[in-house]
Formats: structure tokens, sequence, C-alpha cells
């Protein structure tokens, strides 16, 4: 019997054959904190220890409440900062880097079948490379850092296969929330996540990003897209070398789904669940009061540039706060480089600093009683951007584009 | 035996404790009294010690943030009865040693006023509409649950 990508990024970790549903203590290539850290660090007297055992292991990213909201963040801030020098991590990036998931993909953190484990829900987002990612707690992370390893149960893995071809006003995440709006944000329980395109590469890592960012919200342990040649090229090898960590033709799958590109229109999340799925078209016409373009869903170059094809010559309704964050200043500097700071500055949108911004309603954005944003971050549970009281609709960034034009939520369509 | 508190499909990590004071509030009694505000603002002031809470399918999705299931711990609530767990929160309640449970046809048959108690150690909740039995938890879990929880189970290490 074959293994799947997870079977054999487990077996190779442990040294030994590893099925689906064994429970295996591994050490993780990179254990990721962000502003988390500030708690996790606080751990270390809990448990007796002091020291790091591969602090070149730690990856610390600032992105959550960047710049220090108020007094009590940069208390946080400043602790992280002191323990990172301190106990000698180097992988650490302060604020205005990136939020930390774009960070372990544009660091080449990610790479093909590194085991890689993070305090944050969305570590699965370096799938997209071909690492096997995961969200754990806060008191795991402490424990890896100070024993180098924690115990993993080797996942079930399902299949998601593409077929055909996305139109041009529908995209990778109009595609994850469609899939999400089919099997429901528990579809994926326990279980690792295969995407796979049998037409042709045409996912980029970015797309992939968001796809393996949005299985977090199916349920998943992990999300990935076996490491192909775009991988290779991506990492800068001249050679697809990892041909050997995708599944084998014979493993064993505990479901298969398709998905015809073809098919998927824009599609909105309405509150208060990610699997609240609606056509644009059926909310259409909804007022809304802030529009959000960013996070580690969709923060990257080619969101901002399908955020700019819609918006440029245009200008955002008047009642509407248009709020861009990058992922990181590398995409930053790129949307400078390429004129979409100008477009989008001159369309009426605010650029706030690479970050999380108000996804978790802590600040830059946060929202009033009754308030409605229009966002392409990845939850919209309720009262996560602000007040209880508060919408918020999730959309790729060509509809929240459209959407801040018309004041309104509104589909992409016509401006393609 | 304890009260049971019960709630629906996919209860999420931000009406267990909000986003918002992940950063700002520590102190456990503290992070008790928002408990559960965003979906039932009452339970932080009806919670009783040995209280059980009830639901149903994908419970704690969301974030990873172990506040979730702290509130709850240092509410005085005994264990979790679920359909299902989201995969960090079934992780985090093991090693903050708060039970819980997935088991669909006592998360179905019970509701809110009916009352359980969990023994872990005869692995059966007893409740007043009948017994629920379940499987021992893996060696791994079962010795960090044995412990008090993944501190204490570290600090074992640790001390030898």
């Amino acid at each position: 019997m074959g293994k799947t990508f997870s079977e054999k990024v487990f077996s190779g970790k442990a040294g030994r054959d590893v099925r689906a549903g064994e429970i295996v203590t591994l050490e993780p290539d990179y254990i990721l904190t962000h502003d988390n850290t500030a708690a996790i660090l606080r751990k270390l007297p809990e448990i007796g220890a002091t020291r790091l055992k591969y602090p070149e292991r730690a990856v610390v990213v600032l992105d959550h409440v960047t710049p220090a909201a108020d007094s009590t963040h940069a208390a946080n801030h400043k602790s992280i900062r002191e323990f990172v020098a301190d106990q000698g991590i180097h992988n650490f990036y302060d604020v205005g880097r990136g939020v930390c998931h774009q960070i372990m993909v544009e660091e080449h953190y990610a790479y093909p079948g590194r085991l890689i484990l993070g305090s944050d829900s969305h570590t699965t987002t370096a799938g997209a490379v071909g690492a096997f990612a995961a969200g754990i707690g806060r008191t795991e992370a402490a424990g890896i850092w100070v024993t180098g390893e924690l115990w993993l149960r080797c996942p079930d893995t399902m299949r998601i296969v593409f077929r055909g071809k996305l139109r041009r006003f529908a995209s990778s995440k109009d595609l994850a929330l469609t899939i999400i709006g089919r099997i429901g944000a528990d579809g994926a329980l326990y279980r690792a996540v295969e995407f796979s395109c049998e037409t042709g590469d045409q996912f980029s890592i970015s797309d992939r990003m968001a796809l393996c960012n949005l299985a977090a919200e199916m349920g998943a342990k992990n999300g990935y897209f076996a490491p192909d040649e775009t991988v290779a090229e991506f990492l800068g090898e001249t050679r697809n070398e990892f041909r050997h960590l995708r599944s084998d033709p014979d493993a064993q799958y505990v479901e298969e789904l398709a998905f015809n590109l073809a098919e998927v229109e824009p599609v909105v999340a309405a509150p208060h669940a990610v699997d609240n799925i609606h056509p644009v078209g059926d909310l259409a016409g909804k007022r809304i009061d802030q529009a959000l373009v960013g996070t580690c869903t969709n923060g990257r170059i080619e969101d901002l540039r399908s955020a700019a094809n819609v918006l440029t010559g245009r200008t955002v309704a008047s009642h509407v706060r248009l709020l861009v964050f990058p992922a990181s200043a590398k995409v930053y500097r790129q949307a400078l480089e390429e004129g979409i700071v100008r477009t989008l500055l001159d369309a009426g949108a605010v650029w706030m600093n690479p970050g999380c911004g108000p996804c978790l309603g802590a600040h830059e954005g946060a929202l009033a009683p009754g308030e409605v944003c229009i966002s392409t971050a990845n939850r919209n549970f309720k009262g996560r951007m602000g007040h209880p009281d508060s919408e918020i609709y999730l959309a790729s960034p060509a509809t929240v584009a459209a959407s801040a034009i018309k004041g309104e939520i509104a589909s992409p369509e016509e401006y393609f | 035996m304890g009260r049971i508190f019960k709630y629906g499909d996919d209860v999420n990590t931000d009406v267990l404790f909000p986003g918002k004071h992940t950063y700002t509030v520590t102190d456990p009694q503290e992070m008790a009294q928002h408990a559960l505000e965003d979906l039932d603002p009452e339970f932080a002031t009806k919670v009783k010690p040995g209280d059980i809470i009830v639901a149903g399918k994908n419970f704690g999705c969301g974030s990873s943030r172990e506040q979730a299931v702290l509130a709850l711990k240092y509410s005085g609530v005994a264990a979790v009865i679920a359909e299902s767990f989201a995969r960090i929160y079934y992780r985090n309640c093991i090693n903050s040693a708060l039970p819980a449970l997935a088991l669909p046809e006592a998360a179905r048959a019970l509701n809110s006023g009916d009352e359980a108690e969990v023994d872990l150690a005869a692995g059966v909740v007893r409740t007043s509409r009948g017994e629920y039995t379940f499987a021992p938890f893996p060696p791994e879990v079962q010795a960090i649950l044995d412990a008090g929880g993944l501190i204490e189970y570290l600090r074992d290490r640790f001390a030898k």
C-alpha cells in the first residue's frame, strides 16, 4: 500500500513507517510564534526551563497588534525583543516585516517535506510549497521550544481535485470559499487536505497559500499542494527534486472530491460563519461601511493587483473606508514599484502597515455596533473585528474592491 | 452532579473568548468573566464549579488561543462534551487538563437543565438521561491529563 504525502513526511521524521491514525513524537523543523510569544515565554519559568533547545528552529514574527496599539501590547513586544536577544533567536521579524504566514513562505522557512508547527491556526498556509504545516496551542509551542518535540497524530487525507479553468472574475479565494460552503466548517476535521489540479499548473504560490490558509476553515490539520515545478521555481531550484514527496498512486484517501473550476463564481461568506456561502449576487446591495484588502489570506501582490485592476480610474464610495494591508514589506515595495500604491491611493484607499490589521479586532479598523465590513480575511465570527453587533462578509480582493466602489456588496464581474 | 449548558454547532473561539482580549487579559478570574460573552452573556454569572458544557459539531473552531479553553476551566467548567471538536481546541483542552469528550450520542441527547458528571478513570459520563461510555485516551494524552496539564507534565520532565 502506497503512502500519502503526510504519511511520507511523518515516516521521514520518525525514521520508521508511520500510517494515518498513528500517534508519533516528532521534531518540527520550525516552530512559529507571533505576538503570543510574550505569553509563551512566560511559560518557561512555570515549566522550570530556561533555554530553548534549538533556538535556530524558532521563528518569531510580530504581526498581530503592530505597531503596538497601547502600552500593554508595547510591553509584550518589548519582552519579546529582550527574549529573542537573550535566547539567540536570529529568525526574528519585528514590526512591519509582514504577517507571519507570509514570512514563512517568503523567507523559505516553508520548504517541501519540512514539518512546521505554529501557535496560530493559519500555520497551514505553509502547505502551499509542500511543507506539512499545522497549528498548535501556546503551551505546546513552549513545550517544543524546550524539548524540541511534540506528539502528533498522522492525519487521514482528503483529496480535492480541480478540473477546468477559473474564469477571469473568479479567484482562488472564491474557490476556497466554495469548497468550504460545500463541505462545511468541519468538512475536513482532523484531516490533511490535498489540493491538486488535473488541468495544468494554473495555481500560483499565492493561490495555493490562499487555499491552504483556508484549509484551517475546513477544520483541516494541514492543507497542501504536492511540491511541483511551480514550487521548485519559486524556491530557486533548477530541478524539481521533490517528486518523492507526492502521494503514491495507490495511497489511501478517506474522501475524494472534485470541483469544476469553470463553474466557480464570486461568492461571499455571510455572518457569522465561514461556511455560510452565497453567490455575491444574492447579497448585492447590502450597504457596507468598511472594506479590507489584505491579511494572511489575501495580502499578496497578486491580491493587490486584483484590487487595483478593479479600482483603476475609479473611486471608493464616500461613506466607505477601504483599508489595504500588504502581507509583507516585500509585497508593499513591489506594490510601490508597480504603481499599485498610487492607484489605490488615488481611488481613496488607506494604506496600512504590513500586519494582521483589524482581522482579530484589536486595532487598525475595529468595527462599531451595527457596522458592516467586507473583507478578504478568513474569519467572520461574531464580534471578531470589533463589536459583537457588527457584521463581517468575506470575499475575494476583486469583490471587496467592487463593493468599495459601489458602497454595497457588489460583483466584480462588470469590471473585468 | 454538574448542570449542563447546551450550545449548538461551530461554537468558535471568538465567542468563547474574544480576540480583542487575547493580549490584554491574563488574570484567570478576569479571563473567566469573558467566557462565552459574545454567545451567552449571562454564562459567566450563571456557571458554577462542576458544570458541564454540551455542544454540537466542531466545538472550538477558529483561533489557536488557549484562553478559549482556560476561560471555561477558570469558570469551573468540569468537562466539555461535544459531537466533535476542532483539532487545536481539542489539543488545548488536553494541555489544560480540561476533559474534552467527543460523544455524539450524549451531545445530541443532553440538554440545558440536565445534570451530568464525568468519571475519567471509569470512562463513563453519568447523566440524568443515562450513562455514556468512552474509550481510554492514548497513552501520550493520558500522561498529560494525569500530570494535570502540559505545563505540569513538562515540569515533571524537567525536574527529573
